[in-house]
């Protein structure tokens, strides 16, 4: 009996200081809802980043990382907060990757974080409203803000000869700071804009809302909506009627699926989402590519670099206390210091365990601006025999 | 030529999705009107018995498809539909042997069997969704269109194009095809005449020899086919998902209540009622008023009474005009 008592305490004491050694990071994404088909290959994009870190050996000598994955929906901001919330009381999450979608983004951000004093590194909440947010120094994101896509798109359309845009949102944050991007810079160009209005996500038929665009009219209908929700709706319906024949896609309409559900009628349809041609992101594609997921999908590669971020701003503080690594990831993520793409996790562990600086670029080549966002550069897609092919990058 | 273009343009976008959008309606809207009529109370499971109808529809024709069968320009879901409609005959006559048979016999009040349909209504509800999956659905196939808005350009020479999907022209056929069936069975044989019978008076019914078993039975294969039929085209021409089903239960009871409850004539007036209001009030006039108005006068705004976010708003507005000024609606059915 008192063998037993010791062998339960010694096994009980090993499992106790097992657990000290591993730090656990959240993964918040829309795991199901109208970007489901995105997230797998995002959280992917994460756990890789983790999983690089654990074979070079840990962070702060030894301790690995563990993924806590969890379901934003992308547009349920109570159950998103829900998710958050446990992983702060329960799992004890040291930092989050996430969320995903900007409007639980935000809830989680100001109900949660804050609050907990919790660093969040979203890849791909891109709402403009998010860059005011008072965020005591806690929210950063690895994707730009809309504003500035908005400037590109713009720029594109003007550029393929295009003078008079319809624009249909998503009806919510995310949408809404989209098309008021796209809006403004298109009308500073000097195109017109001939109308502005918003579809509900999940309906069965959308062809009232194409009927409304069509009489406003315009050269092409800029859909800033979800790809797997009415954005594929009111392309489909459009189509049909043949209301629009040329879709301009910002980064919620960019995928695989899009093309697959649409079929040829979208060939010559163009957009843009945040990528760089920078040389960490072709080192990425074949890191990924071998771990067996698609890394050009869109914000994996941001995931990537949201939880590498993570991980070597603790490094860099010694600490996995959101409140002593917060202030690191500005000083990883710019330069001064050595560059670091993907796969060399590791290396820049070591230069920074041995109080050296680090730059580092990953798989978008990140540069981090003020409040925290990155600045950007983008893809331009053009739906090419029914793919999204990047023609180039901005 | 600027008429022809405005009348293409209105028939594009308002006249064929309305015309399309209201025989779905009127054939969701007959299914409700019947059991009023004879079973005497409002079935708020009708827009769920339509997605479970649907459902196994699609199920059976996912089977042909990956059996390789197909109906040629056609979508292969018309040759799942009887099978489809087979399911739903078994489903509705299983929750009537056991949900609505113990009610019936206890002759409680209409206002009681509504709440026992809504129970039903949430079970059939997680049913399918238990089943398929709360997500879209995509069953189509076939030849797309019967007309292209492109092809139609090209052939006219006019700015505005027409597109006839293949199942809108599928649905208006289906739908006159099928009331046409169910007025001759309720008017010329003579069980759709003990049906009228038991629904004008039961108790004079009975006495003069009707089974009233079988009128309940038979009415519920009727609801069962009409349900799945409307269910499956309305999946066709938009797409299924099955919280859209239950929304539909809104407009087609405002269908049934504004053409009289019970009234078979008014559902299929009611269904498009409702579904042209829908689309008339939401539609942005700017296109067509710019063809028809001489040069330079056209509207600046985009002359849209109200924004598609309303479309429900549309169904609901009538309903409450109707109940208020004529609550037995356009043909004389029963005051709910």
């Amino acid at each position: 009996m008192k063998k037993l008592l010791m062998a339960t305490a010694a096994v009980a004491l090993t499992a106790g200081m097992a657990q000290s050694e591993t730090v656990k990071l959240g993964v918040i994404f829309g795991f199901t809802g109208p970007i489901e088909s995105l997230t797998p290959t995002m959280a992917a994009g994460a756990e890789l980043a983790m999983e690089e870190v654990n074979t070079a050996g840990g962070i702060l000598g030894g301790q690995m990382i563990e993924s806590v994955r969890g379901d934003s929906t992308c547009v349920d901001a109570g159950a998103a907060t829900a998710v958050a919330d446990k992983m702060i009381t329960s799992d004890k999450v040291s930092g989050i990757v996430g969320a995903d979608c900007s409007g639980v983004t935000g809830a989680v951000l100001q109900n949660v974080a804050v609050p907990n004093g919790m660093v969040m590194i979203s890849p791909s909440a891109t709402s403009p409203g998010l860059s005011t947010v008072d965020d005591k120094g806690l929210f950063f994101r690895t994707a730009p803000s809309d504003a500035r896509e908005g400037a590109v798109l713009a720029q594109i359309l003007q550029e393929r000869g295009i003078n008079s845009i319809a624009i249909t949102y998503t009806n919510n944050d995310f949408g809404k700071g989209q098309s008021d991007a796209i809006a403004t810079s298109f009308k500073e160009l000097g195109g017109e804009v001939t109308i502005v209005s918003a579809h509900e996500d999940g309906k069965g038929d959308y062809s009232a809302e194409v009927g409304a665009l069509a009489s406003a009219g315009g050269d092409l209908l800029v859909v800033a909506g979800y790809l797997d929700q009415g954005g594929l709706g009111v392309i489909q319906g459009s189509l049909d009627s043949g209301a629009f024949d040329i879709f301009g896609l910002p980064n919620g309409m960019i995928g695989d699926s899009l093309p697959q559900n649409v079929g040829p009628d979208l060939d010559g349809s163009f957009g843009t989402i945040a990528g760089s041609d920078s040389e960490g992101a072709g080192i990425f594609q074949e890191i990924a590519t071998a771990k067996g997921f698609d890394g050009s999908s869109a914000f994996s590669s941001e995931s990537y670099d949201a939880a590498a971020l993570l991980m070597l701003s603790m490094q860099a503080a010694g600490s996995n206390k959101p409140g002593d690594y917060g202030s690191k990831v500005m000083d990883v993520a710019n330069a001064p210091g050595e560059k670091i793409n993907p796969g060399e996790l590791g290396k820049a562990l070591e230069i920074l365990a041995n109080g050296g600086e680090i730059d580092y670029q990953g798989a978008t080549g990140v540069e981090l601006i003020e409040p925290g966002e990155s600045a950007g550069s983008f893809r331009e897609i053009e739906v090419i025999d029914g793919k999204m092919t990047t023609v180039r990058f901005r | 030529m600027d008429i022809l273009n405005a009348l293409v343009a209105l028939t594009n976008f308002v006249l064929i999705p309305a015309t399309a959008y209201g025989s779905q309606l009127a054939l969701g809207a007959l299914g409700v009107t019947l059991i009023y009529g004879i079973l005497r109370f409002s079935n708020f499971a009708h827009g769920d018995t339509m997605a479970f109808g649907t459902m196994c529809t699609i199920l059976v024709t996912w089977m042909f498809q990956s059996m390789g069968v197909s109906f040629g320009v056609l979508p292969t879901a018309l040759l799942a539909l009887p099978f489809g409609i087979l399911g739903t005959m078994a489903l509705v006559l299983f929750t009537d042997r056991t949900v609505y048979r113990f009610y019936r016999q206890q002759r409680v009040k209409p206002v009681v069997m509504v709440m026992v349909s809504l129970g039903v209504m949430f079970i059939m509800n997680g049913l399918v969704r238990f089943i398929i999956g709360p997500g879209n659905q995509r069953f189509a196939d076939g030849e797309r269109f019967i007309i292209k808005a492109r092809a139609f350009k090209e052939m006219t020479g006019l700015n505005e194009g027409l597109a006839i999907k293949t199942s809108q022209g599928i649905t208006v056929v289906t739908a006159i095809l099928v009331v046409a069936v169910l007025f001759w069975f309720l008017n010329k044989t003579r069980t759709g005449k003990s049906m009228r019978a038991y629904s004008d008076n039961e108790d004079l019914a009975l006495l003069s020899g009707i089974n009233p078993d079988r009128v309940v039975m038979i009415t519920w294969l009727i609801v069962a086919a009409l349900a799945t039929i409307a269910g499956v085209l309305y999946g066709l021409d938009k797409s299924f998902k099955p919280f859209t089903y239950f929304q539909l239960l809104l407009p087609i009871f405002a269908a049934a209540i504004v053409g009289g409850l019970g009234n078979p004539l008014g559902a299929i007036a009611g269904g498009f009622v409702i579904a042209f209001s829908e689309v008339l009030v939401t539609y942005a006039w700017k296109k067509v008023l710019i063809y028809l108005m001489p040069e330079g006068m056209g509207p600046e705004g985009l002359a849209q009474l109200l924004s598609t976010d309303y479309k429900f708003a549309v169904s609901f507005m009538i309903l409450v005009v109707v109940l208020l000024f004529k609550p037995t609606g356009l043909f004389k059915g029963k005051a709910v």
